[in-house]
């Protein structure tokens, strides 16, 4: 297949492609999933973040 | 001499592309445009630009050029790290370590790795000195993204690897110094989108040079036959796995590409601290659900593409290569170093021969014409005429030759070093390649393809070496929160210069790769078991973690030091106490089992055992922890 004739590279070829197959398939199903409020927690961070990046 | 291989359109191109990249940074300044930005202002970034921007981070020249070349040297089995690179690096991160790393460092505010842990652990102790390991090891990683770019600059200008060394320093460091240390999200996704393009394009032109996808692996795999210098140690060629077993020399590929490679970083970059700030810059688990989809393709086309071409390069350098020039000179009987390590070099003796392919008198090309046994007692010890290739050369009768090199990629990547030696250097195997099997405006598109990758890497690789220093030794040891922005600076320039000093160094012996896998394999022995307890286990206790960091990172550095072949050499340490490279260099394979394979077990061991019998946190300290998580 593929002309690759070792099992271990040809396993590994085809599970390359799957696993990034896996990624899209997980992506589109959860497009639209795992939406979360920024909190207060989140708000704070972030300006804590934005602080040492401007300094630096 | 510079001006010798660069010309108006290379000039141009670059400074088109730095200008766009100074302009996306200078839009970014004004506009607020960082991960946390977005956060403040409560917006989201668009998914493509957030994975792109990941990917752009995650993907270096060390990829593309470093283990690109290993798989030009070792083959296709390397394809395993691209599928740990995906399903580890990618999905197992993003899916299950992405949220409860955010939401820990939002809650504890914590905005380092090392910070991170000090605080769930509450341990000063875990920070300081997380942050110097950082500190201290990550420029070794730094160099060999350097490095990466170096090799190809020097490649493709036909210019000194410590002149290209320089250049490609100078822009970095005006790139980092300019504000790429703020992590502008569209110029990293400027980069990244690059990046993709440029891997794209190469993966096409190589299948459609050599026939195809079928006829190219069907013909990389009658190459197996040939005589190979690594058929000792378990090569089986490059379309097939490495010898596997345990005890014989015949072995000891497979555990250097699958302990080293494939497990030292298929599995380190769960630890690495710059993957776990990422995760903090993002609002929600939506974001990163959204960026496994274009993650996932991502990795596939950079690491992916770099293995498969790196392997296909053997197919190009020995059947289809035809080199037309003049012959400008000839090295008789040199011996070129194939494995160089501290006080020792294996040379081979070989003829070189030198030629000018761009009719100005000076040699641009320079090939193996024919090996030479090496003989001992009138005994032939290296085969070196049966293992090295025979170029094949037929004059064209106008002062010009045509030269067919007939030579897999390892000794075909022939340059010369600093000290005027010659050497087989497995980090100019892709350079080489692109230069001389695809078209000029390719090389063009990939040297901004390489640096967009180093130039991305490099700027999250110096900030977190910064932080370390800055953040989480100076500041957590005084106590002066806020006040270790000039320590930040001073670590950066620190760490650039050691960087640099580096990859002046160590060139050859496929440095990139193992200074990647060093750092990647490190971070996992001694983080891993601390970072997976503090987001998922709340009865890992402080003490577990200190003995498990403490175990992790000292069973790493004795493996290396005292252990490793290649690592104890090239140090010296274990020469100057011992008289031996290793202490296990008579007992096969065990000097070339990567430490991560002994010391991230016992890490994870100790972690678990300590943690069992010491103290428990207090409940209130863990609902501030885990509050959501």
């Amino acid at each position: 297949m593929l002309g690759i004739e070792s099992k271990g590279i040809l396993i590994v070829y085809l599970l390359c492609i799957a696993s990034s197959i896996l990624c899209v398939v997980y992506g589109l199903l959860n497009w639209n999933r795992g939406e979360e409020a920024v909190g207060p927690d989140d708000v704070k961070w972030a300006a804590e973040e934005s602080k040492v990046e401007e300094e630096l | 001499m510079l001006a010798q291989g660069v010309g108006n359109t290379e000039i141009i191109v670059v400074l088109l592309y730095l200008l766009t990249i100074v302009y996306l940074g200078y839009l970014g300044w004004r506009r607020t445009k960082s991960a946390s930005d977005y956060m403040i202002a409560g917006r989201q970034i668009h998914p493509f630009v957030m994975a792109m921007s990941y990917g752009a981070t995650f993907i270096s020249t060390s990829a593309i050029v470093g283990f690109g070349g290993v798989a030009g040297m070792f083959g296709m089995s390397l394809l395993w790290l691209t599928f740990l690179n995906i399903f580890v690096g990618i999905f197992i991160a993003f899916v299950f370590l992405g949220g409860p790393t955010r939401r820990m460092g939002h809650l504890l505010d914590a905005h380092t790795f090392p910070e991170l842990l000090g605080e769930r652990y509450q341990s000063k102790f875990i920070q300081v000195f997380s942050g110097l390991v950082i500190f201290i090891c990550m420029p070794l990683y730094a160099a060999a993204v350097l490095i990466g770019g170096s090799e190809f600059i020097a490649t493709k200008f036909d210019i000194q690897y410590q002149a290209a060394l320089l250049l490609f320093s100078v822009i970095i460091a005006a790139y980092v110094v300019m504000g790429g240390l703020k992590g502008v999200m569209y110029s990293d996704a400027l980069q990244g989108s690059i990046m993709f393009i440029g891997m794209i394009v190469l993966l096409i032109m190589t299948y459609s040079k050599l026939g195809g996808v079928k006829a190219a692996h069907s013909e990389l795999t009658t190459m197996a036959n040939i005589p190979s210098l690594f058929g000792k140690i378990g090569f089986k060629g490059w379309m097939a796995m490495p010898e596997f077993g345990w005890g014989e020399s015949k072995y000891e590929l497979w555990w250097i590409v699958i302990s080293t490679i494939v497990l030292g970083v298929g599995i380190g970059v769960l630890a690495q601290p710059q993957l776990a700030v990422r995760f903090m810059t993002v609002k929600s688990k939506k974001e990163l659900n959204r960026a496994v989809l274009v993650g996932g393709i991502f990795i596939l086309i950079m690491t992916g593409v770099a293995f498969v071409v790196g392997s296909l390069s053997n197919l190009y350098f020995y059947k289809h290569e035809v080199i037309t020039g003049k012959i400008i000179s000839k090295t008789e009987n040199v011996g070129v170093i194939a494995k160089k390590e501290r006080d020792i070099e294996a040379k081979i003796p070989c003829t070189l021969l030198h030629i000018d392919i761009n009719d100005d008198g000076v040699p641009d090309v320079d090939i193996v014409e024919k090996g030479h046994d090496v003989v001992k007692d009138g005994k032939v010890v290296l085969p070196a005429s049966v293992l090295m290739p025979a170029a094949e050369v037929t004059d064209l009768g106008d002062g010009t030759v045509e030269v067919k090199p007939k030579a897999i990629s390892f000794l075909r990547a022939v340059v010369k070093t600093k000290t005027g030696d010659w050497m087989f250097n497995t980090d100019s195997i892709i350079p080489t390649y692109v230069t001389r099997a695809l078209p000029g405006w390719f090389g063009l598109l990939f040297l901004v393809t390489l640096l967009s990758a180093a130039m991305s890497t490099l700027s999250s690789q110096f900030h977190t070496v910064g932080t370390s220093i800055g953040r989480d030794v100076y500041e957590t040891i005084t106590g002066k929160h806020g006040h270790g922005i000039g320590i930040t600076r001073l670590g950066i320039i620190i760490g650039i210069v050691i960087a640099v000093l580096l990859s002046s160094y160590a060139r050859g012996g496929y440095f990139i790769a193992r200074a990647t896998a060093i750092f990647f394999g490190l971070c996992a022995s001694a983080f891993l078991p601390a970072f997976f307890g503090a987001l998922f286990w709340k009865r890992m206790t402080k003490t577990g973690a200190i003995t498990s960091i403490l175990v992790g990172f000292i069973i790493t550095a004795f493996w290396l030091l005292f252990i490793k072949d290649k690592e104890a050499r090239a140090i010296g340490l274990c020469y100057a106490l011992f008289e031996k490279h290793s202490l296990l260099l008579d007992k096969p394979n065990w000097s070339v089992v990567d430490p991560i394979v002994i010391a991230l077990p016992i890490s994870i061991i100790v972690a678990v055992v300590v943690s069992l019998i010491s103290k428990p946190p207090s409940e209130e300290h863990l609902n501030k922890c885990f509050r959501g998580v």
